[in-house]
């Protein structure tokens, strides 16, 4: 009785969010063009950043201070989820090894499947992507062999040292740009030294650096995570 | 008979329609399995509506990555969602 | 009645499912399905506030002007959404795994009842 009380309320209560959410975007008209500052962006991307892909330039170099941010609430999630999911002794539970066809598969697939990840944050600047789908490609990769082989593990000291390295470089990056006399992640490599043309590899000033940290930082921190959470406690001589 | 071009329409009510499974369904590897659709379909959306960046990040994160987290969370915990459906009984699973 | 687009309509919908597992729902990984649900509608709801009929994606090539693309600044924004999407999500069920450990059970009105 309390509970057919409890959820019929709960639905009255969702249709009238619902329907006040419905009114408030009927003013927002769909497809029509209401860019402000979106229309300065694009006019001024080509020359003020190198980079031929609009998005990847508001992510790393407009709003580049953000990206910092959020590297760094990734930081935090996967130090919770290492410190939550923390045992003295911790081993994989995997008994049933993978048929044939994935064991093979999984050899010949794992370094294409690493090379595509890399293909996608290195031209960050010219394709679609970006240095996020790239890492997460890569923890795909390694989840693929994590599903193969149930003595697989990932090299815990390298992944670590790696995640380190890589997130100090992002800020050091940041910090040479203040270092020349400007502004903290300010982009010397185009608007100084004026490196490459655009529409080429090597344009787009620090775009590429950039992504070719936090991939590498975003593929070993999803493989951290996969790994704390797939092993579970062994009760040892305690 | 259908129109090709209503296509996203289409698209939209199969998505609504997988998120109302995935709440409804006990068994939590199915809902899973719902959740994953839904993300699919979203990403299908965003290509859409002219956003190919974000349609590969929800495609490689939400589809694969959050699937998977959600699956190992599940091999720790319970599989179904109360405690009296686990005993044997195919009318009491749906 | 009041008139809103298809992709208004599908991402306020997936909103309020969200809302109703949440609120409804007793076992917690149930309650993180529906939590997943409505992160996945916000950013469609974002996204489709920057669409301009007849434009193209924002990657200003040879075809494409300054004043052929579509909204740039909500796709940046959305980028990042996701990602921190999964992270969050991540640290949640290592939460719920912790608490079956240590209580036995998923269900929340039980694990209000048991204090330590």
């Amino acid at each position: 009785m309390v509970s057919i009380l409890k959820r019929s309320l709960a639905i009255i209560t969702i249709l009238i969010i619902g329907y006040w959410l419905a009114v408030a975007m009927s003013h927002i008209p769909f497809g029509q063009d209401k860019m402000l500052v979106g229309q300065y962006y694009l006019n001024h991307v080509k020359d003020q950043t190198g980079a031929v892909n609009a998005v990847t330039a508001i992510v790393v170099n407009y709003r580049g201070f953000d990206t910092l941010g959020e590297v760094t609430v990734l930081f935090i999630a996967s130090t919770g989820v290492g410190a939550l999911l923390w045992k003295r002794k911790r081993e994989r539970t995997a008994r049933v090894p993978g048929s044939v066809v994935l064991t093979t598969g999984t050899r010949f697939l794992f370094p294409f499947i690493v090379l595509f990840g890399a293909y996608i944050f290195i031209h960050g600047h010219l394709t679609p992507g970006g240095g996020f789908p790239g890492g997460a490609t890569i923890a795909t990769g390694f989840l693929l062999l994590y599903m193969a082989f149930t003595v697989y593990e990932i090299p815990h000291k390298g992944f670590e040292v790696t995640e380190g390295l890589v997130g100090m470089s992002y800020v050091a990056v940041g910090l040479i740009g203040l270092l020349i006399g400007s502004y903290f992640l300010y982009d010397w490599i185009w608007q100084t030294w004026h490196v490459g043309t655009v529409g080429k590899l090597f344009s787009g000033g620090f775009i590429p650096i950039i992504y070719i940290l936090i991939g590498l930082k975003v593929g070993t921190e999803l493989s951290g995570i996969i790994d704390n959470m797939l092993k579970e406690g062994v009760s040892g001589n305690d | 008979m259908n129109c090709i071009s209503c296509i996203d329409y289409i698209i939209i009510g199969i998505m609504v329609l997988s998120a109302v499974f995935a709440v409804e369904w006990r068994d939590l590897l199915a809902a899973v399995v719902g959740m994953a659709a839904v993300s699919l379909f979203a990403s299908l959306l965003f290509f859409f509506l002219q956003a190919p960046d974000v349609a590969m990040t929800e495609a490689a994160i939400g589809a694969a990555l959050s699937g998977a987290v959600f699956i190992f969370a599940i091999k720790r915990t319970r599989r179904f969602e109360t405690e009296e459906e686990e005993k044997p009984g195919w009318w009491v699973r749906w | 009645m009041i008139e809103i687009s298809a992709y208004y309509f599908g991402a306020i919908a997936l909103i309020m499912i969200g809302l109703y597992a949440v609120l409804v729902k007793k076992n917690l990984l149930k309650m993180l399905v529906g939590l997943s649900i409505m992160e996945t509608g916000v950013n469609l709801l974002l996204i489709s506030i920057g669409y301009i009929n007849g434009k193209s994606a924002p990657i200003l090539s040879e075809g494409v002007g300054p004043k052929g693309a579509v909204d740039p600044i909500p796709q940046a924004l959305v980028l990042t959404a996701i990602v921190i999407g999964v992270a969050t999500t991540a640290m949640a069920l290592s939460a719920a795994i912790i608490l079956y450990e240590k209580y036995g059970t998923l269900n929340i009105e039980e694990i209000r009842r048991l204090r330590g």
